[in-house]
């Protein structure tokens, strides 16, 4: 480790400099850097040799000159962690934001995170109700899934994430959620509405905020969602909490990954994004789960919105790549005025079949959820060809699928933002009273005997 | 200067520059004061560019380097059944017990258990004369397979003593005239594929129990296939259902840069669910190798030589072995990345310009061989491709689909539809039934390629009648046409999909596939023969006795039962003549 300040800087490249130095210097080591004014910036090493260190500095590099003194702290990034981590509000580098006083650490947490062990995780299959039915009914989520919301500007994303964040219970169990928030890039007014809202409900005393906004620096953004991360670990693991990470705007995070990668020159992957951005997305969305030996947990709900709308832009697709499903939020949907404008086709849990069925929703509900999705797939496709060939060309199949879709849309998805529906009352019997306007011939999803023990009929004979 | 100690120049993520020392290419090196694992893949002037496999945050330049003289290898021997490992052969529950829950780095693990006892049963005695590969004793390694111990390749000569009993793998257990002496364990380096005495042309099926596969797109004991799809359309299911009712002895699963709770999920339920070939738990003729998605990139490029050397390795003792890696573009990133480092001229979207080759060197691994102990064995490799946005016009896609037999499409459309398997039977594509089809003949039926024909010309003419029905509504086609698409769809609901999350549906063997197919064929037939005698269509196609037959394949014992529901439903659709 050395304490000295050098004053080597030969060039600086966007969020990057480069400098001479004389004694070695660890990859990954974080630095503290000096400017001509007193004030500090802190970075981190990218590239270190003999000859030549670059460092990303998080705060950005206006005002770094050649006279700026640069010092190499000997360790890699860490975050104080201590339990005294709930009810705070931190900024995006790990510093008090709510003018409290500084954690008092238990701890020093290496931020990057080692991997947890493929032999070591448990499996996640306790349902968690979300209240919203077309999640619980379609896209189930379990605890330790990592499950991102698909969004794009202007659409309600922000009141989704929220209505999961105040409603999520477990079924099988009293423990509670605690929610750790991470903001990357979002403007003063997102945030102020996450933090209301949270205030509101009481939830901001069992949550801790990391934020960076919109005006803060950019750089500093590929490190917020990794202290974010290693809190909830800490929580999780060390503490048996059930921690529901909420972090928003993966977007941006990306658009930094993105600006360091154009610094160093880096052959650009798809779009300009660089190539390991699945594997940078990945030891995100990786620190999502349960492991064995371990009470806690945690789950992970990052929002992003997809530029263009365009679910096959590097930032959805390497997202969907990684975790367990998708939740995707609807432009057709919202200006039609449904809230939750959610479009259970093209989302998806894939950790559902694990979380549901006897025991823990209900026998019936995969056979509901298959036959939903079917119907309203149909239905949807239907749409087209009436615009075309007007209802008339249609059988009665197609006549009461088309019917149906519009049914669903109007009373399974849309419900009210405080509306908190339990899942067999609630969701599933709800799906059953609307899929009883389709002949059961039509049903073909439906097993049997789950007609026979749940299907409405004295109400179609009416 | 000494050779055989360097110091580190310099650190880039994954990829460590060492000066000083005079490694050969692909050796494995040990890299800083923690000894980090790392293997040489490049040379110039007198620096050596090291790939390592753990992380290398912390480490400085000036820290030590030392050669260890070996490439890239692994353990084989009795105890790789049953074992999950990751990209470089350390066994993970061996990980768990020295770190903890999270890998940290600088522990080192053999492959195999260097104590454990087996027993060995000499198959060979004293002055036979020897050849590599040639089997000199047999294990009991799992309840099912037995591990036929061989003499490692490149030795031979006069047995001089052989031993029974109990030994651990690396006693000896056979000594040859010339002093050598064979245990067990041979360790074999990675990047090289086994050798082996023949390559035959495959002409036995692989088969899956799923039906879209094994019926119209089937992959033979010795083949290569691709499936390329989108995030969500089913690759890792796909590849799990081979891994689970494939009739391949061996199977080696490969989780390559993908998710960690894919892999638990792997080891939860393969100790529980029963082969139906062998009626043992599926774990015990499997190997897994798992190398998650935020573990080491370099160790993830590894993995997949690592598993396809050991499925060499079990068909070198005569097994039929099916390897799948999920995916093979999160191991081409992987080369992207240190490619990259390596600051080498990019080829297309940033790959290096040896990917086509490399992936083309990876699948010529697969093949039906005659073994250096004359036996036949197989390695069957299926490789799932994860395509940016879907669009298969990427190089990974293409790369893979220049050199794989067996194309199982996935399509995002169908996965929405949640039409599973998602495999579009429109492009997807095998080239093996010609070659099969003497199988299929003397073993399922005799006219088994003619009712996979028939099967698929039906979804070819629906695929174009569903060009008119967007234009003009179903109702506007002739009654023969709208049979047609009744037929089709029957096909496609009561066939091609099936639930590999429902206990019965998940598997149907090749016969019952085909007695599937023949129902779906002569409801064809009845339907026409009853409209021609002047039923309406709607009725044909909603006799109660239809549903039945298609509900039933959830049911258990339908084998059985699957003649008379044919008949019950012929009855009552003859039944619609009269009705009007
Ligand atoms: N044969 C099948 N039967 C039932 N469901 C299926 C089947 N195949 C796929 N699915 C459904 O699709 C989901 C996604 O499948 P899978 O995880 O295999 O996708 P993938 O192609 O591997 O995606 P990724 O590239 O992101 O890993 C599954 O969780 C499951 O719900
Ligand atoms: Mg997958």
């Amino acid at each position: 480790m050395s304490g000295k300040e050098y004053r080597t800087i030969t060039d600086v490249k966007g969020p990057l400099v480069f400098l001479n130095k004389t004694e070695p210097v660890s990859f990954g080591e974080i630095v503290q850097l000096r400017l001509s004014d007193g004030s500090m910036k802190n970075g981190q090493v990218l590239d270190t040799s003999d000859d030549q260190v670059i460092v990303q500095v998080f705060e950005g590099t206006a005002s770094i000159d050649r006279q700026t003194g640069v010092k190499f702290l000997g360790d890699v990034f860490k975050l104080p962690v201590s339990k005294g981590l709930i009810g705070r509000i931190l900024d995006g580098a790990g510093r008090p934001r709510d003018g409290g006083p500084e954690i008092v650490a238990d701890e020093m947490a290496d931020i990057i995170g080692a991997a947890i062990n493929p032999y070591s995780r448990q499996s996640p299959k306790s349902f968690i109700q979300t209240g919203i039915s077309a999640i619980d009914a379609c896209t189930s989520l379990v605890r330790g899934q990592k499950l991102p919301i698909f969004s794009a500007s202007g659409l309600p994303h922000n009141d989704i994430a929220l209505q999961i964040a105040r409603q999520a219970k477990l079924v099988d169990s009293d423990d509670d959620f605690v929610v750790v928030f991470c903001a990357m890039g979002i403007t003063a007014e997102e945030y102020n509405f996450f933090v209301h809202d949270l205030e509101r409900t009481g939830a901001l005393e069992n949550a801790a905020l990391f934020v960076n906004l919109a005006d803060d620096p950019a750089v500093e953004r590929l490190i917020t969602p990794r202290l974010a991360l290693t809190a909830a670990e800490y929580l999780a693991f060390e503490h048996d909490y059930h921690v529901l990470v909420i972090y928003t705007d993966m977007t941006n995070y990306c658009e930094s990954l993105r600006q360091i990668g154009a610094a160093r020159e880096e052959v650009p992957g798809r779009r300009g994004y660089p190539g390991y951005m699945y594997t940078d997305l990945a030891m995100l969305y990786e620190r999502a789960g349960l492991v064995k030996g371990k009470k806690g947990s945690i789950t992970q709900f990052p929002i992003l919105t997809m530029p263009g709308d365009d679910i096959t832009h590097p930032i959805p697709d390497l997202s969907g790549y990684i975790t367990e499903g998708q939740i995707v939020i609807s432009r057709e949907l919202h200006q039609k005025g449904i809230y939750p404008p959610i479009n259970v086709l093209p989302s998806l849990s894939r950790l559902m079949n694990a979380g549901i069925g006897p025991g823990k929703t209900r026998e019936d509900h995969k056979s509901v959820s298959d036959q939903l999705y079917a119907a309203y797939a149909q239905g949807r496709e239907l749409r087209g060809l009436v615009a075309i060939v007007g209802e008339d060309a249609l059988n009665e199949r197609d006549l009461q699928m088309l019917k149906f879709s519009d049914i669903f849309e109007d009373q399974f998805l849309r419900q009210g933002r405080d509306e908190d529906r339990p899942i067999q009352e609630g969701t599933l019997d709800l799906a059953w009273d609307l899929l009883s306007n389709i002949d059961t011939k039509f049903l073909v999803r439906l097993e049997q005997k789950w007609i026979d023990k749940y299907h409405p009929t004295d109400k179609k004979e009416e | 200067m000494s050779e055989e100690n360097g110091v580190i120049y310099r650190i880039s993520g994954p990829v460590v520059t060492a000066i000083g020392i005079a490694p050969r290419m692909y050796e494995v090196v040990r890299v800083g004061n923690e000894g980090l694992m790392g293997e040489v893949i490049e040379l110039h002037g007198d620096q050596s560019v090291i790939q390592v496999y753990e992380e290398t945050s912390g480490i400085s330049p000036g820290e030590p380097v030392v050669r260890t003289g070996r490439t890239l290898s692994v353990q084989l021997g009795p105890g790789l059944l049953t074992q999950i490992y990751d990209g470089i052969q350390r066994p993970l529950p061996k990980l768990e017990e020295t770190m903890g829950v999270f890998i940290t780095r600088g522990v080192d693990a053999d492959g195999l258990d260097l104590e454990k006892k087996w027993e060995f049963n000499p198959a060979i005695k004293a002055g036979d004369e020897i050849s590599a590969g040639q089997i000199i004793g047999i294990v009991q390694e799992t309840e099912t397979i037995e591990h036929r111990v061989m003499v490692p390749p490149g030795k031979s000569g006069v047995v001089k003593s052989v031993e029974s009993g109990s030994f651990n793998i690396t006693e000896t257990v056979c000594k040859l005239e010339d002093g050598t002496e064979i245990a067990m364990m041979q360790e074999w380096p990675v990047r090289h594929p086994r050798p082996f005495i023949q390559k035959y042309a495959p002409d036995v099926p692989l088969m899956t129990g799923q039906r879209i596969l094994d019926f119209l797109f089937p992959l033979a004991k010795g083949g290569t296939a691709g499936i390329p799809g989108p995030f969500g359309s089913g690759k890792t299911v796909t590849q799990q259902q081979l891994a689970k009712w494939s009739d391949a002895q061996i199977v080696v699963y490969i989780g390559c840069g993908e998710r960690g709770n894919e892999m638990t999920e792997v080891l939860d339920e393969f100790p529980h669910l029963i082969d139906p070939n062998t009626n043992t738990p599926l774990m015990n003729r499997t190997v897994m190798i798992a190398n998650t998605s935020n573990m080491p990139v370099a160790a993830r490029e590894a993995s997949v030589y690592t598993g396809v050397t050991i499925a060499e390795y079990f068909r070198d003792m005569g097994y039929n072995v099916a390897l799948m890696a999920d995916s093979t573009s999160r191991w081409a990133e992987a080369m992207r990345e240190i490619s990259s480092r390596l600051e080498e001229m990019p080829g297309e979207e940033g790959y290096p310009a040896y990917l086509s080759s490399r992936l083309a060197e990876f699948y010529e691994r697969a093949g039906r061989v005659q073994t250096l102990a004359g036996d036949d064995g197989s390695v069957s490799v299926i490789g799932a491709v994860s395509p940016p946005g879907g669009d298969i016009s990427e190089p990974v896609s293409q790369g893979t689909l220049r050199i794989v037999k067996v194309f199982w499409g996935l399509d995002a459309g169908l996965a929405r539809q949640r039409h599973f398997p998602a495999i579009n039977w429109l492009n997807s594509y095998s080239l093996y039934p010609q070659a099969l089809d003497k199988w299929y003949r003397d073993n399922i039926a005799s006219d088994f390629p003619e009712v996979r024909t028939e099967i698929s010309t039906l979804l070819q003419v629906e695929a174009e009648l569903q060009e008119i029905v967007q234009l003009v509504g179903s109702d506007a086609l002739p009654i023969d046409q709208q049979l047609t698409l009744e037929v089709a769809r029957m096909i496609r609901e009561y066939f091609l999909q099936q639930n590999a999350f429902h206990d019965v549906d998940t598997y149907s063997d090749l016969k019952l596939q085909y007695d599937m197919a023949r129902a779906i064929l002569s409801f064809q037939e009845e339907a026409k023969k009853a409209i021609a005698g002047g039923a309406q269509l709607e009725d044909v196609v909603n006799v109660p006795a239809r549903t039945d037959l298609m509900r039933g394949r959830f049911e258990k014992g339908y084998n059985d039962k699957i003649g008379d529901l044919v008949s019950e439903m012929g009855k009552q659709i003859s039944a619609t003549m009269g009705a009007n």
